[in-house]
C-alpha cells in the first residue's frame, strides 16, 4: 500500500486496529461525561475560565517539557516528564471543558493549536524561560503552591464537570509541590552556589506573583455564580506554605515590584511577556504546517 | 472471568461464543462485563481493568451496553488504550456498546483490588498504602515521605524512596535495604 505522506502512514486511519505506538490515541478526554451546564451558568464564561485555567497548565506544561533530555539526573528528568504530564492531562480536560461550555464546540485542539498568542488567558508565570533548574524549582514552587490553593478552593465549584477535573487534580498537585518545596530546601540548604540560585530563581519569580491573585470580570461573575475560586481568596494560604518551605532554610522572599502589565493588563487579559511568542512557535508548528494531522 | 489475554492483542476467541447465548439483556451485561474485567492495563499488564478498579459500572441503555471507566491520573495516556481496547473487544463480541468516561468520583489507589495487590507484587511492583483522607487542606511535606514499604522481592521491611516518580504517573521507586534491589511502589493517591 502506498501513502501520499509519512503521517498518513501512521494515522488512525491508516491503523487496521493497532496504532504505530502506544498512547497516541487521543480520544475526547469529556467522552460520556455530562456537560450540561449547571443552572444560571453563562456558558461563555464558564468556558472563558476554563480556558484560563486550561491555559496555566498547557502552557506550563510545556515549559517543563523543554527540560527533558536537559535535567542534571535522570530521576529529576523522569520528575518533569510525570509534572508535564499530569497538567498536560488537566489541560486537555478543562480545554475540552471550554469547549463545551462556551457554544462554539471547539476541541481541545482547537484551542491549543489554533489560537493566537492573545486569545491565550495563562498567566505570565506559566510562559517564561527558566534560567537554570534553581529558577525552575522557584517557579514550580510558586505555581504548584498556587495551583494547589486554587484547585482545592474549585472542587466546591457549581459545575460538576470542573469540580471533577479539580479533586483530581489535587492530588497531582499535592506531589508537584511536595516536589518543588523539597528540592527548594534542599538547594538553599546546600552550597554557596546552589543557594544563590534558588535564591536568584525566587527573585525571577517574585515579580509574576502579584498577577495570581488579580481577579477578572469574568472570574466575578463565576464567583457570584459559585463557580469559580476568588484568586484574592487563595493568597493567605499562598503566603502560609511558602513562608513554611522558605522558612526551612531562612530563605527570604524577595522584595521586588510586580511586573507590570500594558495599561493594566496582563496573562489573563491575553497581554503576555515576549517568551510567549517563542513558546507558542514551537508549540504550534507542527499543527500549523500540516493541520489536522494525526498520528 | 475469561482467560487473562498474553496482551492487548486480539480480543479472546471465547467472547465469540458467548455471544451466541447473548439473547437476553442479562447475558449480554454478564457478557459485557465479563469482556470488560478481562481488559489489561497496558502500562500494568499483570492488572485488567477491575483488579485497578477504573470499571465504575456495565449497564444497558435500551439494546446498547454502557461501560462506564474512570481515569487514574489526568493524564494517564493508558486510559485512551483501555478505552480503545475495550471498545474493540466489545465489538468482536457482537455487542453494541459505548465506552464512557465518569470523573467523579476521581480514582483512587485504594480502589485497586486484593487480586491487584497480589499481582502487582508477584510483578515486583510493591501496591499502594492506603490514600490521604480527601477534602480538607492538604498538608506540604518538607522531607521525602516516609512510608513502611515492604520488598516485593525478598519481603524486608523499611524500603528506601530514591525517586518520588517514576516511568508511569502512577509510580515512585524505591531500593530495598535488605537485598539492595531497585524496584517500584504504585503512590497512594
Amino acid at each position: 500500500m502506498g501513502f501520499d505522506t509519512a503521517y498518513e502512514a501512521i494515522s488512525e486511519e491508516a491503523d487496521a486496529g493497532h496504532r504505530w505506538a502506544f498512547g497516541t490515541g487521543f480520544a475526547d478526554p469529556l467522552a460520556g461525561v455530562d456537560t450540561t451546564l449547571p443552572d444560571g451558568v453563562d456558558g461563555a464564561d464558564l468556558g472563558a475560565y476554563c480556558l484560563m485555567l486550561g491555559d496555566d497548565a498547557l502552557i506550563m506544561s510545556h515549559r517543563l517539557q523543554q527540560w527533558l533530555a536537559r535535567a542534571p539526573e535522570l530521576e529529576e528528568e523522569t520528575a518533569l516528564a510525570n509534572i508535564a504530564l499530569d497538567l498536560l492531562g488537566q489541560a486537555r480536560l478543562l480545554l475540552a471543558r471550554a469547549g463545551t461550555a462556551d457554544g462554539t464546540g471547539r476541541g481541545e485542539d482547537d484551542y491549543a493549536f489554533g489560537r493566537l498568542e492573545r486569545e491565550f488567558r495563562n498567566v505570565r508565570l506559566a510562559e517564561v524561560a527558566d534560567a537554570d533548574f534553581g529558577g525552575l524549582i522557584a517557579r514550580l514552587l510558586v505555581f504548584s503552591t498556587w495551583r494547589l490553593a486554587l484547585l482545592a478552593a474549585l472542587r466546591g465549584s457549581r459545575d460538576p464537570v470542573l469540580a471533577a477535573v479539580a479533586a483530581r487534580g489535587v492530588s497531582e498537585v499535592a506531589y508537584h509541590r511536595d516536589y518543588a518545596a523539597q528540592w527548594a530546601v534542599r538547594l538553599a540548604g546546600g552550597t554557596d552556589y546552589s543557594r544563590g540560585r534558588i535564591e536568584a530563581g525566587l527573585a525571577a519569580v517574585a515579580p509574576l506573583t502579584a498577577e495570581l491573585f488579580a481577579d477578572s470580570d469574568v472570574e466575578r461573575r463565576l464567583i457570584a455564580a459559585e463557580v469559580a475560586a476568588d484568586p484574592g481568596g487563595l493568597r493567605s494560604e499562598f503566603e502560609a506554605v511558602i513562608g513554611v518551605a522558605l522558612a526551612e532554610e531562612d530563605l527570604a522572599w524577595p522584595d521586588v515590584p510586580p511586573l507590570t502589565g500594558v495599561a493594566g493588563q496582563a496573562g489573563r487579559d491575553g497581554i503576555h511577556t515576549e517568551a510567549m511568542g517563542y513558546l507558542l512557535a514551537e508549540l504550534q508548528s507542527l499543527a500549523r504546517a500540516l493541520p489536522g494531522a494525526t498520528w | 472471568m475469561v482467560t487473562e489475554p498474553e496482551g492487548r492483542t486480539a480480543p479472546p476467541q471465547a467472547s465469540r461464543k458467548h455471544c451466541e447465548r447473548a439473547g437476553s439483556t442479562v447475558s449480554v451485561l454478564a457478557l459485557a462485563r465479563e469482556i470488560s474485567e478481562s481488559v489489561p492495563d497496558p502500562e500494568l499488564p499483570m492488572l485488567t481493568l477491575a483488579d485497578l478498579g477504573i470499571l465504575r459500572d456495565v449497564s444497558a441503555d435500551g439494546e446498547r451496553v454502557i461501560v462506564s471507566l474512570t481515569p487514574t491520573y489526568s493524564g494517564c495516556p493508558a486510559l485512551a488504550e483501555m478505552r480503545r481496547d475495550l471498545s474493540l473487544r466489545l465489538a468482536a463480541a457482537g455487542l453494541d456498546a459505548e465506552v464512557r468516561t465518569v470523573l467523579s468520583p476521581a480514582w483512587s489507589s485504594d480502589w485497586i483490588s486484593a487480586a491487584g495487590r497480589r499481582k502487582l507484587a508477584a510483578a515486583g511492583i510493591a501496591p499502594p498504602q492506603p490514600a490521604p483522607p480527601r477534602g480538607g487542606p492538604v498538608p506540604l511535606a518538607l522531607a521525602p515521605v516516609r512510608r513502611d514499604v515492604t520488598c516485593p522481592h525478598c519481603g524486608a521491611p523499611g524500603a528506601q524512596q530514591t525517586a518520588p516518580f517514576s516511568a508511569t504517573a502512577c509510580k515512585a521507586l524505591y531500593r530495598c535495604a535488605a537485598c539492595s534491589e531497585p524496584f517500584e511502589y504504585v503512590k497512594e493517591i
